[in-house]
């Protein structure tokens, strides 16, 4: 493994797009551990923005609010605790759906016959629901708030891996390797576990990767539509949210609430970008159909 | 000797739209220990679907339809999936036809080499790495204890098989079962291979049951030979007998077919005509449509394998040589 890892690991850093990407999450990744050093959390509940005037006129950046303030809240705290909200959406409903995914896809691919049928059938089902609309209509359904956003995008974010699992799986499970690992009496959940699985499981891991990126984009969606995390919670789309009203600026000056906009929303386009690009990178160093 | 492995009437049919095939129809032979046993046979004869049959490992929707498989004294047609599991790789062990795809591109050949070890045999993993570097070094690959850290793609065909029949090896199986082990090789590489596993053979007293097409790799192997037609067999008997005294008309055209450099021919005469459509064929010999030395009675039913000579059965009404 050791000559493979320092390959790979070359291969990365020659590429300044996967450099790029590494680089910005690990940037994303200390502020969201540092968060409560950047900035102390002053309520009992830290991912709460603290109010800071009653004012609801957006104020721009100053020393003491560096990003402005909008909605009485501190955007710079916000989009700091944000980054904190990001990686918990983006992992936590990318993580379940793909596991859900995996189970459902490698049962249909390993053992087929009418369970694959039946199971499939379903995936389709899920699919031909538009993403976004089931989500909302879910949420709305549950109630508002962060967890029934993460639960509606699980169950509506598991087809993509379990069919691309169960295709992968449908073409690993006929190469010779497999044969031989059961002639040489290997049990039938170690060959899944050992042979089967690891074969077929890098093109999820890269999927996953990309996933989390645009899944942040469809929670801070719903969050904008205001179906997200309560008034006030530390999320790039509520903040955005925020922002909505003051969208077209002040009469005559069309940027003057600019800072409302561009802090939360280049933070989530470089969220989004580093996942890409480090998902990019994850193809071009796994997938030996890429190799050059 | 008592026999080692016995096939009673083996039948394995595959369940298809387009029909019921009979790949493997009524095969019965047996093996002693440390024979070596030749299939021969061309493409779709059944030579690999009586090995898989034997092992169990037929997928739907094949089907293993009636025979009985004894292995050292037991069925195993009657072993539960759990049991199977301790049969195959360590009472009977497998190598397959190309290397390329045989092993796992994910993991070393070492960790590949250990998980049979420590799956059949109750020992630590610096035994088990002990055995496998052993065994690396008695397929004479070079440097067995840095090779062990190799992944397959770093190895050539020849030493990727090398590695295979090592795996197949490992635990020592009293039967080994190689199905066309070398004709993805070329061909100084397949009489390496083949002296590797005839010296092996010899040396361990494995019994062996040796799958091929090619004529001439199975007479410098097996000491008994089955030749296979149309899923059925059709001669059977050792070596010399079906090389020289061949009594089927298709083994003796399938001679006469091939260049031999023990005897002059002048012209190579091929089998007129196709291997049959395996498709719902009728109770008549298979080969009956290309041979030209049918009777009436070849219309009628299958022959039964005759005894012609001490140990040399064949399955026609009008055998070659009058049946003597």
């Amino acid at each position: 493994m050791r000559t493979e890892t320092k390959r790979m690991i070359k291969r990365l850093l020659r590429n300044p797009s996967a450099v790029l990407g590494f680089s910005l999450l690990i940037f994303f990744t200390v502020i969201a551990i540092g968060a409560p050093l950047i900035c102390p959390p002053q309520s009992y509940d830290p991912y709460m923005i603290p109010i800071v005037t009653w004012d609801k006129t957006p104020q721009p950046p100053s020393t003491e609010h560096p990003f402005g303030v909008i909605d009485g809240r501190d955007i710079f705290y916000g989009v700091i605790w944000g980054t904190r909200t990001a990686f918990k959406v983006g992992l936590i409903v990318t993580l379940t759906s793909t596991i859900i995914g995996l189970l459902i896809g490698s049962v249909a691919g390993y053992f087929g016959g009418w369970l694959d049928e039946i199971l499939m059938r379903i995936t389709d089902v899920f699919l031909s629901i538009p993403y976004i609309l089931a989500a909302i209509v879910v949420t709305a359904f549950l109630g508002m708030g962060l967890n029934k956003v993460m639960i509606s995008l699980i169950m509506f974010g598991w087809m993509a891996t379990a069919r691309l699992i169960r295709g992968n799986i449908l073409q690993v499970r006929e190469e010779q390797y497999v044969l031989a690992a059961r002639a040489l009496g290997v049990n039938d959940y170690l060959v899944i576990l050992k042979h089967v699985l690891p074969n077929t499981i890098f093109p999820v891991v890269i999927q996953a990767t990309m996933r989390i990126g645009s899944l942040v984009i469809t929670a801070a969606a719903l969050s904008f539509l205001g179906l997200g995390a309560p008034v006030g919670y530390a999320d790039w789309g509520s903040l955005l949210n925020f922002a909505r009203n003051w969208l077209l600026g002040a009469s005559g000056e069309a940027f003057k609430y600019w800072y409302a906009i561009v802090y939360p929303g280049v933070a989530m386009v470089l969220f989004v970008l580093a996942w890409n690009l480090v998902g990019d990178a994850l193809r071009d160093v796994f997938d030996p159909r890429l190799r050059g | 000797m008592e026999n080692i492995l016995s096939v009673r009437n083996l039948s394995t049919y595959f369940y298809m739209d387009e029909g019921v095939v009979a790949a493997v129809d009524d095969v019965s032979f047996d093996l002693s220990p440390k024979e070596v046993l030749g299939i021969v046979g061309e493409t779709g004869s059944g030579k690999s679907v009586t090995v898989k049959s034997i092992m169990r490992l037929i997928k739907h929707p094949g089907k293993i339809v009636s025979g009985q498989i004894i292995y050292k004294g037991q069925d195993i047609m009657r072993f539960d999936e759990k049991e199977m599991y301790r049969i195959r790789g360590k009472e009977i062990s497998m190598v397959f036809q190309d290397p390329m795809t045989s092993l796992n591109p994910l993991y070393t050949i070492g960790d590949q080499l250990m998980e049979t070890i420590i799956q059949h045999q109750k020992v630590s993993k610096e035994e088990a790495y002990k055995r496998a570097v052993e065994m690396l070094g008695m397929v004479q690959i070079p440097e067995p204890e840095k090779r062990m850290k190799s992944y397959p793609f770093e190895f050539s065909g020849g030493m990727r098989q090398r590695v295979v029949i090592a795996i197949a090896l490992s635990c020592n199986p009293s039967i080994l079962i190689a199905d066309e082990p070398t004709t993805a090789l070329d061909v100084t590489i397949q009489a390496q291979i083949l002296d590797l596993m005839k010296d092996l053979q010899q040396r361990l007293g494995t019994a062996m049951i040796f799958i091929t097409h090619d004529l001439g790799v199975i007479a410098s192997m097996a000491h008994r030979i089955i030749v296979m037609y149309g899923g059925k067999q059709i001669e059977v008997g050792s070596s010399d007998d079906v090389f020289y005294n061949p009594a089927h008309p298709y083994t003796h055209m399938l001679l006469r077919s091939i260049p031999r450099i023990d005897r002059k021919i002048d012209r190579l005469e091929p089998i007129p005509g196709q291997p049959p459509r395996m498709i719902d064929i009728p109770k008549v010999c298979p080969f009956l449509p290309r041979c030209p030395r049918n009777v009436d009675e070849c219309n009628q039913k299958i022959p039964d394998m005759i005894e012609i000579s001490q140990g040399h059965f064949v399955r026609c009404f009008n055998p070659v040589g009058g049946g003597n």
